[in-house]
């Protein structure tokens, strides 16, 4: 198997403030709308994008207050894959102690919150997600 | 900076429809469940969402939707949603609310099986 080639990339740095996942998701429509993808895979990736955002907004605790985003389309000759890898220097958290939420609990429950990660993997073709005490990242992909 | 989500109604009493315009995000999470509230104290008992404005929305407005769901079911009555997009629907298939919540394709289609 060859591996791809990345044909384009961009990476943001943004402040950790109220709706700035909505210029991450700009640069992923931008992207996604140059590889030619479907109006909605473009739809999937942004919101993908958001919930990423705000998962490390809502619970980093990272001191700097800043989240990096780096955008990279992946291909040999034609876009095939849109990799976008969002990453923290907060306190971290275990990927694999998270409960999946279920809605019939959440109905029930104080907190209705806690469905970023579902949601995102839901919407990605692949997720990866490494996390300890020195940041959290994530990495997801979407076919075009 | 984005705008504050518009949230419109039109009382069809018992059903009210509320039309949104713009992100879901918390704050305009809390707003549709402000206006929901009013209509549910109003005796509105069916609660019809119309999401056409609507293109992206976030898990912490969807949380919220999903209190007012709660809400719905402790009265006994019914929120449903239409004109979603398809990233917004399959959102809301993932996480379960279609279980809890009718979806309809467009308010036309909503307003006469609601309504019977």
């Amino acid at each position: 198997m060859v591996d791809s080639a990345v044909i384009r990339e961009v990476t943001l740095t943004l402040p950790m403030l109220p709706d700035m996942e909505i210029a991450a998701s700009k640069t992923a429509t931008a992207l996604a709308e140059f590889m030619e993808m479907s109006s909605d895979k473009i739809d999937e990736v942004r919101m993908a994008v958001v919930e990423a955002c705000i998962n490390s907004f809502e619970h980093s605790r990272a001191e700097d207050r800043k989240v990096e985003i780096h955008f990279a389309i992946l291909g040999n000759d034609q876009p095939e894959r849109l990799r976008i890898t969002i990453k923290d220097s907060g306190v971290g958290f275990a990927p694999g102690k998270l409960e999946t939420p279920r809605i019939e609990e959440k109905l029930k429950a104080a907190s209705k919150r806690g469905w970023g990660l579902t949601i995102i993997k839901g919407l990605m073709d692949e997720v990866d997600i490494h996390s300890g005490p020195r940041g959290t990242t994530v990495v997801m992909s979407k076919l075009r | 900076m984005t705008e504050m989500l518009k949230v419109t109604v039109d009382r069809q009493s018992p059903l009210a429809v509320i039309y949104t315009e713009g992100y879901i995000n918390n704050q305009g999470g809390e707003e549709i469940a402000r206006v929901a509230y009013d209509l549910i104290d109003s005796d509105h008992k069916i609660l019809l969402l119309n999401l056409r404005g609507t293109k992206i929305v976030n898990s912490i407005g969807i949380s919220i939707l999903i209190e007012i769901i709660e809400k719905m079911l402790e009265i006994e009555g019914q929120l449903a949603f239409c004109n979603l997009t398809p990233t917004i629907e399959k959102t809301f298939h993932i996480m379960g609310l279609a279980q809890y919540a009718k979806i309809f394709p467009d308010e036309e289609v909503a307003l006469g099986e609601l309504s019977a």
